[in-house]
């Protein structure tokens, strides 16, 4: 018999913030409960398996309205690439005009997301 | 430019974009005025999602969300001025009142028929919170601090200690981490978390940063920058516990302590204030105590969803119109709303019988399971939660107001 382990998680989907447990036995997930809704099952196992977020920030732009322009990945990417991505984004620069939904980066370290804008610049 | 319009508007962020827009459609002339150098308000430096999942029903980073706002104002035509900023409002007569504004090129005057406040809040600063010490460089609010960081790419600082941890506080701890600066600590007043749950999970924790509870930050210190702050316990009555003091080295606060409607324009006219919501007292068609000067947005209230806020843009809007089109607001008969049980805040404050109308209110203090009623018209929402940090919404129909004779009470009761 492998280990029983019990992870509480609060689902950070929807701003319900349900509280959502997560039973494995070594590294099989035998139990998900608590959620209220599906999002809330799917995150949970996500969670545990491989963290993902969306990150945002802002890169810098030559000859626009700002000297920044906002941006996001189209989907979340592994939370442990965030720093690297991060630093990634630090070095871009790109020329105005940009708008919103304009591809910055494509593929960001092969995690398959893009970074796009969020504010025209 | 005309020399008078059916409406002007005050504040280019989602209230007054939201509230010129609608006008428009209603085919009456609109000026919109803007003191900042762009239009968007506040959502222009919110890189971070949550905006518009009511009204759009997608989940949008504030700049895309102010981005579509933005486009439907531009294809409307409506007549704008940034940089210019509304000193004063002079209400000449019922039927008309005088803007004075500042501009790059001088001072100019324009008259309206009616106006749309929609100037925003102010965010509270240290002397208004108690923190005593040094005036010196590297404390911002978090709105400086964000405008800095995300619309003009210049970091405001290394090692930070942020005051508050309500969705600001929170959201702009993680903001800081990301950007490769230092969070030392968030302070927070209260025994418990401002902000929602999955922000205190997805800001905090995901970075370990720790979250000081019970505390207040009650000196900065420094010589001619922030050099640390000192962090005091607090007691149950919220005031900092003699001997508990403990320094934190740092080069820059961040204050998100709360906003306050930015009213200054306005109590110069002559409205009248609310001391629970520090906002204008406001009837279903969103106007004030002044004949022809409505307001919406955080200038009315203090909204967390940008999607009320653009909805109380556009109920002003048509407030306005029905304003311009009869010479004032059809003759009504008004019931006031009352504050009851759990009830802190709650606009508007006189309601009219023949309209329907969007309660926004917040309540004293947590509870589960309770009721929202208003027992002078027998009516009765079931709610799972209410807390003060979430506003809650609720519309009642122009008949159902009617039914009651004299005030409408709202309370929440527990659901026995
Ligand atoms: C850090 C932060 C995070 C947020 N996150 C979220 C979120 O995730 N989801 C969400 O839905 N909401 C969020 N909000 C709330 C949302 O941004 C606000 O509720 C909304 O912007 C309020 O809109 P407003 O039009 O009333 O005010 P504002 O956006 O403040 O716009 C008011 C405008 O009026 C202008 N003005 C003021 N005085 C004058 C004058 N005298 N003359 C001319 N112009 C004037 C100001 O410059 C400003 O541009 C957040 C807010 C902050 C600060
Ligand atoms: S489980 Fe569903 S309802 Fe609960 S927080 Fe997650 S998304 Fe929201």
């Amino acid at each position: 018999m492998s280990e029983v382990r019990k992870f509480r998680l609060t689902c950070i989907v929807c701003p319900l913030g349900c509280t959502v447990e997560v039973t494995m036995e070594g590294d099989r997930i035998t139990g998900v409960k608590g959620f209220t809704c599906p999002r809330g099952e799917e995150y949970a196992i996500q969670e545990i398996r491989e963290p993902k977020r969306v990150v945002m920030s802002v890169v810098k732009v030559k000859g626009g309205t700002f000297p920044t322009v906002a941006v996001k990945s189209d989907r979340p990417v592994p939370k442990e690439l965030i720093p690297k991505i991060m630093r990634e984004l630090a070095e871009v620069e790109v020329e105005a005009p940009v708008r919103v939904g304009q591809v910055i980066v494509e593929n960001v370290l092969g995690t398959g997301a893009n970074i796009v804008a969020t504010r025209a610049a | 430019m005309r020399s008078e319009y059916d409406v002007v508007v005050i504040g280019g962020g989602p209230a007054g974009l939201a509230a010129a827009i609608k006008a428009k459609e209603l085919g009456m002339s609109v000026l919109l005025i803007e003191n900042r150098e762009f239009l968007g308000g506040i959502p222009m430096q919110c890189v971070h999602p949550g905006f518009g999942l009511h009204y759009f029903k997608e989940d949008l980073t504030g700049t895309e969300f102010i981005h579509r706002i933005l486009e439907r104002f531009r294809e409307m035509n409506v007549e704008y001025y940034t940089n210019a900023h509304v000193l004063e409002i002079v209400p000449y007569s019922y039927r008309h009142k005088i803007l004075r504004v500042v501009t790059e090129e001088g001072l100019f005057e324009v008259r309206a028929k009616t106006v749309i406040y929609a100037a925003g809040a102010r965010e509270r600063h240290m002397f208004e919170i108690g923190i005593t010490g040094h005036r010196v460089a590297g404390i911002y609010t978090a709105g400086e601090a964000q405008t800095m960081m995300d619309i003009y790419g210049v970091m405001p600082g290394r090692e930070i200690v942020i005051v508050g941890s309500g969705d600001v506080g929170l959201i702009m701890a993680r903001r800081f981490t990301l950007e490769g600066a230092h969070v030392k600590a968030v302070i927070e007043l209260m025994p418990y978390p401002g902000g929602l749950t999955r922000n205190v999970v997805q800001c905090l924790e995901d970075f370990g940063i720790p979250l000081y509870l019970s505390h207040a930050v009650t000196r900065v210190e420094g010589k001619k920058r922030v050099e640390r702050v000192i962090v005091t316990k607090v007691d149950e009555n919220l005031r900092p516990i003699p001997g508990t003091e403990e320094s934190i080295e740092c080069d820059t606060v961040v204050l998100a302590a709360g906003l306050v409607p930015y009213l200054k324009v306005i109590e110069k006219a002559g409205v009248e204030i609310d001391p629970a919501t520090n906002g204008p007292v406001v009837n279903s068609y969103l106007e004030t105590s002044v004949p022809g000067i409505f307001v919406a947005g955080n200038a009315l209230v203090i909204n967390d969803l940008v999607d009320y806020v653009v909805e109380q843009g556009e109920e002003a809007a048509e407030g306005a119109y029905e304003f311009v089109k009869n010479g004032g607001l059809p003759a009504l008969k008004w019931r006031k709303l009352v504050k009851g049980r759990n009830i802190r805040l709650a606009v508007p404050h006189y309601l009219a019988d023949t309209k329907d109308v969007t309660i926004y209110a917040r309540v004293a203090e947590p509870e589960e399971n309770v009721k929202l009623r208003f027992p002078e018209i027998g009516k009765e929402i079931r709610l799972p939660l209410v807390r003060p940090s979430e506003m809650i919404r609720v519309k009642l129909k122009g008949e159902e107001i009617a039914r009651a004779k004299g005030r409408i009470t709202m309370e929440v009761v527990r659901d026995e």
